[in-house]
C-alpha cells in the first residue's frame, strides 16, 4: 500500500506522457487525476496509521541499486511520521491542483503533457520524502527539480519561461553541489548513507574533525552546512532564491504546487529529517537560523511593492521557508514542520485563488490594473481572505484561537524569542519585523486586487517606474501572452471545478492549525513524531506578554498601513512610488541580487569559455601543436593537388606501413629477447 | 576449448567485410553489414552469457602461437573488457542503421571500413598479448581515419590530419614501450606480466609516460584533446557515434589495463598529474563547451569534460573511483552515442549543425524533443539515468581520495547542466520561426528504432545498474589487488625482484 502511494503517480505519468496523444487529453487528465486521488486517499489511511495511530516505521525494500564495493544504495520506501505528513500534504495539494487544473488549463492543447509532468513532479517529490537514504533523497531531490524545470518551461515558446526553467535548475545544482559533497562526506565518515545508521552514528561523531579541504573541520558541522547548502537552494534562501519568482512563468497551478507548497520546502524537510545530525552542530544550527530569518526579512521587504499578483505570492513564499528554517535553526523542527504543514494550505489556496483571478482577467497579472473586483468574483474574493487571514497568522493569542497560520508562525517567533541565545534574538527580531511585512504586502495586494475602483481599462504608467535596462518593472508576461484586462462586467467567477480546490484548501487554511496543534507541537508531539524528529522541549513556557501579542501588533500595523495606502489614500503611495526613493528602489528591484550573479557568474562564465575555446584551445594548443605542424604541410602543397580523398589515403597507407612494419620487425627478431 | 567465441565476435565482421567486397552493391552492402553486425551482437551477449561473474580473472582464453618468440594470438575476457565488447558490438547496428540513407556515397567502402572497424575494435578488447594489442589498437584507427577523411564534412582533411598527428605520435611512444617491457622481461603476454609486474621504478616512470602519452590522447585529456572537437565535427554521424562511443573508451580501458596493474609506482607518483589534467578537463572544457555555436562541438568538448571523470575516478585506485570511471565509460559510450545519433537526425533534414540555425522544433518534431531530452538528462548527470551512476561514483571515489577533487569536480556537474540545457533551449524550444525548418518532420520509423532502445538502456542501466555491477565487481577487486601487491613490491624493494628474475634466467 505504502508503495502505490509512490508509485500510482508515476503510472499515471507514464500513461499521460506516453500514450496521452492516443488516448487524448481528457482521459489523460482523468487517468493521472484519478490516480492522484487514490494516493492521496492512501496517504490518509497512512497518515492516521503511522503518525496518529502509532504504528511503526515501515520501510520496504523496492529494488537494489547501486552497490559498488562497499557502498550500497537501494530504492526503498520509508514511511514513518515526517513521511506521513509530507505524503499528505503532497497528494493532497498535487491533486486538488489537478482537479483545479481541469479548469485552468482547459484551453491549453498540450494538457496531457501537462499532467504527465504534473503526475512525475508528485512521483519525485514521494520519492524524496520516502527515501531511507540519502542518495534516493537526492534522486527525487534532482527530479523535482526536473519536473521543475519542466514545467516552468511548459509554455515553451516564451523566451522568458525558457530563460526562468533554465535558471531554477542552475541555481538549484549550485545547491546541490553542496547537497552532493555532503553525501560523499557522510559516506566517507560513516560508511552508510542509511538515515537510521548514519543518526545512530551521529553521536560518536561529536567533536571529532576530518580532512576537508585542505582544512580539519567539525564533521558534524561540515556536513549539516554542506547539506544546508543544498536546501538553500531547493527552498530558496537568501544567495539562492533568484529563481523562485522567476519560476512565476509556469502556469499558476504549477506555482501552487510545486513553487508554494511542496517542491520548496524540500529543504525544510531535509533539514528536519537530518535533525538528529543537526542537532549535534550548533554552528551550523546558527548558521541555519541566520539565513532562515534574513531570507523572511529580506523576501518580506521585496514584496513590499511587487506589482504582480503572482511575484507578491512567491516573494512570500520565500519568507515563510526563511521562518521554517529559523525555527529548525533553534531547534523548533516541530515548529518548522508544522509551518510547512500549514503553508502548504494556505499558500496553494493563495496561489489558486490568484490563479482564479488570473483567470477571471483572461490571464492578466498586474494588480495595477485590478481593484474592486470582490463584487465580481466573489468566491475567489472570500478564499482568498481565508488565505491572507490564514498567511498573516490572525488569531487571539491568549485564547488561542486563530487561523492555521496564526499558530505555526506564533510558535516560531516565540520559539526564537525562547531560544535566549543571541541569534535568537536576531531571528526574533527580524521575523518580528517580517511579520508586520507580510501583512502589509498581503493586505496590500488583496486591496489592490479586490478593493478600491476598478482599474483594468485604465491605462498603467510604466513611465513611473525605476529605470533599468533589464525591465524588471514590466509585470510578468501573462499566461498567454496577451495583455487585455477585460471590462470588469466580464470578470467572471471560474468554473466549479476551480473552486472546489479553492473551498477544501481553505478549510485547511481555517482549521489544519488548530486542529493538528496539539500532535504537532503540544502534549502529544513526542507521541507524534516519535524517532522520525527531534522534539525538544521547551519553546513555548512563559512568555512574556508583549512577545505573545507582539506578531498580532505588527500585523495590525502592518494591516493599517496598507488600508491608509491603498484605500484611504491611493494618490499617497502612487506619488511616494514616483518618488523612487532608494530604499524603494532598493527593495523593488530585489537587492539587485540578478544584477549581481549576472555580472559575478553568468557574463563571466561564457566570456570566459570563449577565450578558453579561442585563445586557449585555438591560439595556445592547436597554434603550437596541429595547426603549427598542418600549417607547414598545407603551405607546402597548397595549390598543388585539390584537397581531396587523395591525401586521407596517404596518410593512411602510412599509418599501415607503420603497423605491418612493426609486425615485421617483431617477426624477425621474435627469438632474441 | 570449445567454441572459440572471442574470436568469432572479432573476425565474423571481417568476415561480412569480405561478402561486401564479393557484391558491392549499396544496398546489398547495407543489408549485409546490418546483418554482419547484430549477429556479432548476438555473440556478444553470448559471451555475457557464457561469463563467469564470480572468477575475477580473463575467462574464454583463446592462445595460438603467432609470431614466435612468446609472442601469441591470445584472447580473453574479464569484467571490465568484456562489458566494452559488448558495448561496441551493441553500437555497430545503430551505427549501420544511423547511416542507412545519409550515406550515399561509396557504400561499399563505407561499411566495410565499419565493419573492419569493428575488428579491430572488439579485437583490441580482447586481447592479452601486447603486439596483438598494438596491432589492433593502432589498426582500428585508420578505418576511422577513412571514415572521416572520405565521408567527412568539408573540413575533413584537416580533422583527419590532426586526429591521425595526434595519435601517431602517441602511438609512436606506446610502440616503444612495448618494445622496451619486450626486451626486458622477454613477454608479451599481458596475462603473463600481470601476474608478475615487477617493472623498476624508474623503469615504471617512462613506462607509464609512453604509454599515458597514448591513452591521453585517446581519452581525450587535457591539453591533447583539439582534436576530437574537429574529427567530431567532420565525421559522419555514425563515425562519431563510434568515436565516442568506442574509440575514447580504449584510453581508459589501456589505464585500466596497463598503467594501474602494470606500474603501481608511477601511478602513484603520476596521480596527481593525472588529477590536475583531468579537474582542468571538467572544468576547462565545460566553459568551452559554453561557447559552442555548434552542437557536434558542444558534445564533444562535453564528452571530454566527462572523461575527465573517468580519468579522475580511475586513478583514485579505489572500488567506487574505478568502478565509477567503467560505468561512466560504459554510459557515456551510449549517451554520447545517443546525443550525436541525435544530432545526425536533425543535420539529415537541415544540414547545418549550427546551433543558431534551429529553434522551437519541439512544435514539429515532439518526439524528437522528448528523445533528446532523456539524452540531454543523462548527460548532465539526472539521477535516475545511466550518466548519475558514473559522475556519482567516480566523485564519491575521488572525496575519499581527496576532498579537493570532489569539490572541483563537482563544479563540472553545475557547467554541464549550464551547457547542456543552453544547447537544448536554443534547439529544442523557442517559438519555431526559421523558415527553413516550417516543414520539417518528426522522427521516421527507423529513427525511433534507433533511439528507443538507447533510451531503454539509458533509464535502465540508471535505475538498475546491477547487471553491471555484478559484472565489474570481482575484476575491479581485483584490479585494486594487483595494483596493491605490487606497488607493496615495488616498495619492498625493486631490486630483490630483479636479482630474483635474473636468478631466475
Amino acid at each position: 500500500m505504502y508503495a502505490a502511494i509512490v508509485f500510482l503517480p508515476l503510472l499515471g505519468s507514464v500513461i499521460a506522457g506516453l500514450f496521452g496523444r492516443v488516448i487524448g487529453a481528457r482521459a489523460s487528465e482523468l487517468v493521472t487525476t484519478g490516480l492522484l486521488f487514490v494516493s492521496a486517499a492512501l496517504s490518509v489511511v497512512a497518515f492516521t496509521q503511522v503518525a496518529l495511530g502509532g504504528g511503526e516505521t515501515q520501510i520496504i525494500p523496492i529494488l537494489s541499486w547501486i552497490h559498488s564495493g562497499s557502498f550500497v544504495a537501494d530504492w526503498m520506501v520509508r514511511v514513518d511520521t515526517i513521511t506521513a505528513v509530507m505524503l499528505v500534504v503532497v497528494t493532497g495539494v498535487s491533486s486538488l491542483v489537478h482537479l483545479y487544473s481541469f479548469g485552468y488549463m482547459a484551453d491549453d492543447p498540450h494538457r496531457a503533457r501537462f499532467f504527465s509532468y504534473l503526475s512525475l513532479f508528485t512521483f519525485a517529490m514521494l520519492m524524496l520524502v520516502t527515501a531511507n537514504n540519502f542518495l534516493q533523497l537526492f534522486f527525487g531531490w534532482e527530479g523535482v527539480g526536473l519536473a521543475s524545470y519542466l514545467l516552468i518551461g511548459f509554455w515553451h515558446t516564451r523566451p522568458s519561461a525558457n530563460a526562468a526553467a533554465m535558471k531554477a535548475f542552475i541555481v538549484n545544482r549550485v545547491g546541490d553541489f553542496g547537497f552532493a559533497l555532503g553525501i560523499f562526506g557522510i559516506w566517507a565518515v560513516f560508511g552508510t548513507l542509511d538515515f537510521d545508521e548514519v543518526f545512530a552514528a551521529a553521536p560518536s561523531m561529536v567533536g571529532r574533525t576530518f580532512e576537508f579541504a585542505g582544512f580539519y573541520p567539525d564533521i558534524l558541522t561540515t556536513l549539516c552546512l554542506l547539506l544546508f547548502v543544498g536546501a538553500m537552494g531547493k527552498s530558496a534562501q537568501l544567495g539562492l532564491h533568484t529563481w523562485l519568482p522567476d519560476a512565476m512563468e509556469g502556469p499558476t497551478p504549477v506555482s501552487a504546487l510545486i513553487h508554494a507548497a511542496t517542491m520548496v520546502t524540500a529543504g525544510v524537510f531535509l533539514v528536519c529529517r537530518c535533525s538528529p545530525m543537526f542537532q549535534l552542530a550548533p554552528t551550523a544550527l546558527a548558521f541555519v537560523t541566520i539565513v532562515g530569518a534574513t531570507t523572511a526579512f529580506f523576501a518580506a521587504t521585496v514584496g513590499l511593492f511587487q506589482n504582480d499578483i503572482k511575484r507578491v505570492i512567491a516573494y512570500s513564499t520565500c519568507s515563510q521557508l526563511g521562518y521554517m528554517f529559523a525555527a529548525a535553526g533553534v531547534m523548533a523542527y516541530n515548529a518548522a514542520m508544522f509551518h510547512l504543514f500549514t503553508h502548504a494550505f494556505f499558500k496553494a489556496l493563495l496561489f489558486l485563488g490568484a490563479g482564479s483571478v488570473i483567470h477571471a482577467m483572461h490571464h492578466e497579472q498586474e494588480m495595477r490594473k485590478m481593484g474592486g473586483l470582490y463584487k465580481a468574483i466573489p468566491f475567489t474574493w472570500a478564499m482568498m481572505l481565508i488565505g491572507n487571514l490564514a498567511l498573516t497568522g490572525v488569531g487571539i493569542p491568549l485564547l488561542h484561537i486563530g487561523f492555521a497560520g496564526f499558530y505555526s508562525k506564533d510558535a516560531i517567533i516565540n520559539s526564537a524569542f525562547a531560544a535566549h541565545s543571541g541569534v535568537g534574538s536576531y531571528a526574533f527580531t527580524l521575523l518580528l519585523l517580517a511579520a508586520g511585512m507580510t501583512s502589509f504586502y498581503a493586505w496590500r495586494q488583496f486591496l489592490m486586487t479586490f478593493h478600491g475602483p476598478y482599474r483594468g481599462d485604465a491605462h498603467v504608467d510604466h513611465g513611473h517606474q525605476p529605470a533599468d535596462d533589464h525591465a524588471h518593472d514590466e509585470p510578468l508576461e501573462n499566461d498567454h501572452g496577451h495583455h487585455h484586462a477585460p471590462k470588469l462586467s466580464e470578470v467572471h467567477e471560474a468554473p466549479l471545478v476551480m473552486l472546489v480546490p479553492l473551498g477544501i484548501l481553505a478549510l485547511g487554511a481555517l482549521f489544519a492549525g488548530a486542529g493538528f496543534f496539539h500532535a504537532f507541537l503540544g502534549e502529544g508531539a513526542h507521541e507524534f513524531w516519535r524517532h522520525s524528529l527531534v522534539v525538544v522541549e521547551g519553546h513555548e513556557g512563559h512568555l512574556p506578554l508583549w512577545v505573545e501579542f507582539g506578531p498580532l501588533v505588527v500585523t495590525a500595523i502592518g494591516f493599517l498601513i496598507a488600508y491608509y495606502y491603498y484605500i484611504l489614500h491611493p494618490e499617497v503611495a502612487a506619488r511616494m512610488q514616483a518618488k523612487q526613493g532608494l530604499l524603494y528602489l532598493f527593495f523593488y528591484n530585489k537587492w539587485y541580487f540578478d544584477e549581481l550573479y549576472d555580472f559575478l557568474f553568468v557574463r563571466p562564465a561564457r566570456r570566459f569559455g570563449r577565450f578558453l575555446w579561442k585563445r586557449g584551445d585555438g591560439t595556445v594548443i592547436d597554434g603550437l601543436g596541429p595547426d603549427g605542424i598542418a600549417a607547414r604541410v598545407l603551405d607546402a602543397t597548397r595549390g598543388a593537388v585539390r584537397l581531396q580523398t587523395g591525401y586521407v589515403y596517404h596518410y593512411a597507407l602510412a599509418m599501415l606501413l607503420g603497423v605491418v612494419g612493426l609486425a615485421t620487425w617483431f617477426m624477425i627478431s621474435g627469438g632474441a629477447p | 576449448m570449445s567454441l572459440p567465441i572471442l574470436s568469432l565476435c572479432t573476425f565474423v565482421p571481417l568476415l561480412g567485410a569480405l561478402a561486401i567486397l564479393v557484391v558491392p552493391k549499396a544496398q546489398s552492402a547495407r543489408w549485409i553489414a546490418l546483418g554482419t553486425t547484430v549477429v556479432v551482437f548476438a555473440l556478444s551477449l553470448l559471451i555475457w552469457a557464457n561469463f563467469d561473474n564470480s572468477n575475477p580473472g580473463f575467462q574464454l582464453v583463446e592462445k595460438l602461437d603467432w609470431l614466435g618468440g612468446g609472442i601469441s594470438y591470445h584472447m580473453g575476457v574479464d569484467g571490465i573488457s568484456m562489458l566494452f565488447v559488448v558495448l561496441t558490438a551493441g553500437l555497430m547496428p545503430f551505427c549501420i542503421l544511423a547511416s542507412w540513407e545519409s550515406i550515399e556515397t561509396r557504400v561499399a567502402e563505407y561499411m566495410v571500413a565499419f565493419l573492419v572497424l569493428e575488428t579491430m575494435m572488439i579485437g583490441v578488447f580482447c586481447a592479452l598479448d601486447l603486439v596483438l594489442f598494438y596491432v589492433l589498437f593502432e589498426g582500428g584507427l585508420i578505418p576511422m581515419f577513412l571514415i572521416i577523411g572520405v565521408w567527412g564534412g568539408k573540413r575533413r582533411v584537416y580533422a583527419s590530419f590532426k586526429f591521425f598527428l595526434y595519435t601517431f605520435i602517441g602511438s609512436v611512444l606506446m610502440l616503444l614501450a612495448i618494445m622496451s617491457m619486450y626486451w626486458y622481461t622477454g613477454t608479451t603476454d599481458i596475462v603473463a606480466l600481470l601476474e608478475n609486474p615487477n617493472f623498476p621504478p624508474h623503469m615504471q616512470t617512462w613506462l607509464w609516460l609512453a604509454f599515458f602519452a597514448s591513452f591521453a590522447v585517446k581519452m581525450p585529456m587535457w591539453p591533447v584533446h583539439t582534436w576530437l572537437p574537429d574529427a567530431h565535427v567532420e565525421a559522419p554521424t555514425a563515425g562519431s557515434v563510434i568515436l565516442a562511443g568506442i574509440l575514447l573508451k580504449m584510453g581508459g580501458y589501456g589505464f585500466l589495463c596497463f598503467s594501474l596493474p602494470m606500474f603501481p609506482s608511477a601511478t602513484e607518483m603520476f596521480a596527481p598529474l593525472v588529477f590536475s589534467m583531468s579537474l582542468i578537463a571538467i572544468i576547462y572544457t565545460s566553459l568551452v563547451a559554453l561557447a559552442q555555436e555548434d552542437m557536434k562541438k558542444l558534445i564533444a568538448y562535453s564528452s571530454v569534460a566527462h572523461m575527465g571523470f573517468v580519468t579522475m575516478g580511475i586513478f583514485t585506485v579505489n572500488h567506487q573511483g574505478i568502478e565509477g570511471g567503467i560505468f561512466q565509460m560504459l554510459s557515456h559510450g551510449v549517451v554520447s552515442g545517443a546525443l550525436f545519433l541525435c544530432v545526425g537526425v536533425v543535420y539529415d533534414r537541415i544540414h547545418t549543425r549550427e546551433i543558431a540555425a534551429y529553434g522551437g522544433l519541439v512544435n514539429r518534431m515532439p518526439l524528437y524533443a522528448a528523445f533528446f531530452m532523456v539524452f540531454t538528462l543523462a548527460n548532465v548527470g539526472m539521477p535516475g539515468t545511466s550518466g548519475f551512476i558514473g559522475e556519482f561514483l567516480t566523485m564519491l571515489g575521488a572525496f575519499l581520495h581527496n576532498s579537493w577533487l570532489a569539490i572541483f569536480s563537482a563544479t563540472g556537474v553545475i557547467l554541464s547542466a549550464a551547457y547542456a540545457l543552453f544547447l537544448y533551449r536554443r534547439i529544442i524550444f523557442g517559438a519555431l520561426v526559421k523558415p527553413s525548418l516550417k516543414t520539417i518532420q518528426d522522427l521516421t520509423p527507423r529513427e525511433i528504432a534507433l533511439l528507443a532502445p538507447l533510451v531503454i538502456i539509458t533509464i535502465g542501466l540508471g535505475i538498475y545498474p546491477k547487471p553491471v555491477f555484478d559484472v565489474t565487481t570481482p575484476a575491479v577487486a581485483k584490479l585494486i589487488n594487483d595494483n596493491k601487491t605490487a606497488l607493496a613490491m615495488d616498495k619492498a624493494g625493486g631490486k630483490v625482484a630483479i636479482v630474483q628474475k635474473e636468478a631466475a634466467q
